[in-house]
């Protein structure tokens, strides 16, 4: 059979070279989308005019309404880790570092990895449901018709909304989370409660807190692009909005977890 | 006579490797209608976008009112976009929005009326359409159907626009709804003064407000006329269409 009268699908299987070169392409395309999207919408959030209705609302919708689910997600993690810890460091006899250990983690790392995963799935996916399906019933269009720049209107309020509400969850999840590993120290393991949290207020630092705040801001905007930017790509259908809530929400937690290795090494690097 | 308030020479549209519009010329004068044509998927909305600068054509002129609005962008497509309305297909309102922030969107946000005057016009905009003022505070989501075209309509003139686009105006609606829609856009272009872009595949709606009527086939204008002069058009795809039949040129998108 010559190449030519295989189906398309059949060629691409039978030659991987050219299979891997499309899919580079692809990648890169959508990387470049998803930039200049970034770009346009960070340049809309920079400049007049902003709608302050509505970056309130999306204040409420991605703060307030996700407490619950970061203050759950911080006290299980907090008492999880302060149990590992514990565990480990009875080996070397070091059990007194559980309050030192749990603090760290908690501000330079989990806090923020945890509230940005859990947002991710939560705040992420619902943007892109909403946006997709305000794209397919062309209330896009209909905003721009009527003079009002989706990018202003919509996605730059999503964005700053996302870049201040997530630093203040995260205080709260930190917050939260320490007084996990506190509560199952001093019910569990016979910490007594003054000295770990005179211990874990003794220890901790500024930077580890501003670390932790740092990574928030850059969570947060992940968080409402993702979810903007998929929705705004999302394709008629039931399925097309589905797959931009699901893409939103995979996309936004691997971006935010590449995010936190880079930043971790950028901090370490600056000696934060 | 007057130069066409709209303009199309030689538009044309292709997603990927599929062309849409292939070549497209259209003309409306201020004040007339024109209803175009055509089939499921044969690129009606599409030309509205274009028009409108939703999306960009591959080449071809758009001219409005004199001015070359083909791949205009800012400050001349707010202009042009000011002086016109669109009724979208599946109505576009805004959900998270009352009808009355609906009908007062572009008062609210771009000429930043204040919102009791924006109320007060939403509500008379309202009242044209023959609809309540209880209905301002409902949403969206709360009303038929019909009732939803009536708020897109409303929505739609409230700019006092001069040129206004229907997409599929009576799609979705019972004959009789479908007619009073019909009624409304007949008295609420004559009481503008506007002209109208309507596309459509229902003949009953076309007869009813067509001045004139194109229809538009596998990407091009293939007739061309006045409304009256449909039942003869003497074009085998046009007699195939107004009569609807499934057998002539034409094949069923199926
Ligand atoms: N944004 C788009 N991207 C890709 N294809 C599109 C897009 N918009 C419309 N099309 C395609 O163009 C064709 C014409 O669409 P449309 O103008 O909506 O048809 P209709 O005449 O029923 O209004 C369809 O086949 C549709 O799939
Ligand atoms: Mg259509």
């Amino acid at each position: 059979m010559s190449n030519a009268s295989m189906p398309e699908t059949t060629r691409l299987a039978t030659n991987p070279v050219r299979w891997l070169g499309r899919a580079t392409l692809a990648v890169l395309q959508e990387v470049g989308e998803l930039a200049v999207f970034f770009l346009s919408v960070a340049l809309a959030s920079l400049t007049p005019r902003w709608y302050p209705g509505q970056i309130l609302r999306q204040m409420v919708t991605i703060g307030f309404y996700s407490l619950p689910v970061v203050g759950l997600s911080a006290v299980f993690i907090g008492a999880a880790l302060a149990l590992n810890i514990y565990t480990g460091g009875s080996r070397y006899g070091a059990e007194q570092f559980v309050p030192n250990i749990v603090v760290l983690g908690i501000t330079r790392e989990l806090g923020v990895t945890i509230t940005g995963l859990m947002l991710a799935g939560r705040v992420s996916a619902g943007i892109a449901a909403e946006i997709g399906a305000m794209r397919v019933t062309e209330q896009i269009d209909a905003l721009s018709t009527l003079s009002a720049r989706p990018t202003r209107y919509l996605y730059a309020p999503r964005f700053l909304a996302g870049v201040i509400t997530l630093p203040l969850l995260v205080i709260i999840a930190d917050i939260i989370g320490v007084m996990g590993g506190w509560a199952v120290s001093v019910f569990g393991l016979g910490f007594d409660s003054t000295t770990y949290l005179r211990n874990t207020v003794d220890f901790v630092t500024t930077e580890d807190i501003a670390v932790g705040l740092i990574k928030a801001v850059v969570f947060g905007g992940i968080i409402a692009i993702m979810g903007c930017f998929h929705g705004d790509r999302s394709t008629a259908g039931a399925t097309g909005v589905g797959r931009a809530a699901t893409f939103a929400m995979v996309g936004a937690a691997i971006l935010i977890l590449a995010f936190n290795y880079i930043l971790s090494s950028l901090f370490v690097e600056l000696g934060l | 006579m007057s130069p066409p308030l709209l303009m199309l020479q030689d538009v044309r549209k292709s997603f990927g490797a599929k062309p849409v519009l292939d070549g497209v010329s259209l003309d409306v004068a201020a004040g007339k209608s024109l209803v175009i044509l055509g089939g499921s998927g044969t690129g009606k909305s599409v030309t509205l976008k274009l028009i409108l600068g939703l999306l960009r054509p591959d080449s071809g002129r758009i001219v409005f009112d004199g001015d070359d609005i083909t791949f205009s962008q800012g400050k001349a497509r707010e202009r042009m976009r000011a002086r016109t309305g669109m009724l979208f297909q599946s109505g576009a309102l805004f959900d998270s929005l009352t009808v009355w922030e609906n009908v007062a969107f572009r008062l609210l946000n771009s000429e930043r009326l204040g919102r009791k005057d924006a109320r007060d016009r939403a509500v008379a905009s309202l009242k044209q359409v023959h609809l309540a003022p209880d209905v301002a505070d409902l949403r969206p989501a709360e009303l038929s159907g019909g009732m939803q075209k009536r708020v897109g309509l409303a929505r739609a003139i409230v700019g006092r626009p001069e040129l206004i686009f229907f997409d599929e105006p009576t799609t979705g609606l019972d004959p009789i709804t479908a007619d009073a829609i019909n009624d409304l856009i007949l008295e609420q272009t004559r009481a503008l003064g506007a002209a109208a872009i309507s596309i459509t595949h229902d003949m009953a709606s076309a007869r009813k407000i067509a001045d004139e009527i194109a229809m538009l086939h596998a990407g091009r204008i293939i007739w061309r006329g006045p409304a009256s002069a449909i039942e003869a058009s003497g074009n085998d795809y046009v007699d195939q269409f107004v009569h609807g039949r499934a057998v002539g040129p034409i094949q069923p998108a199926l």
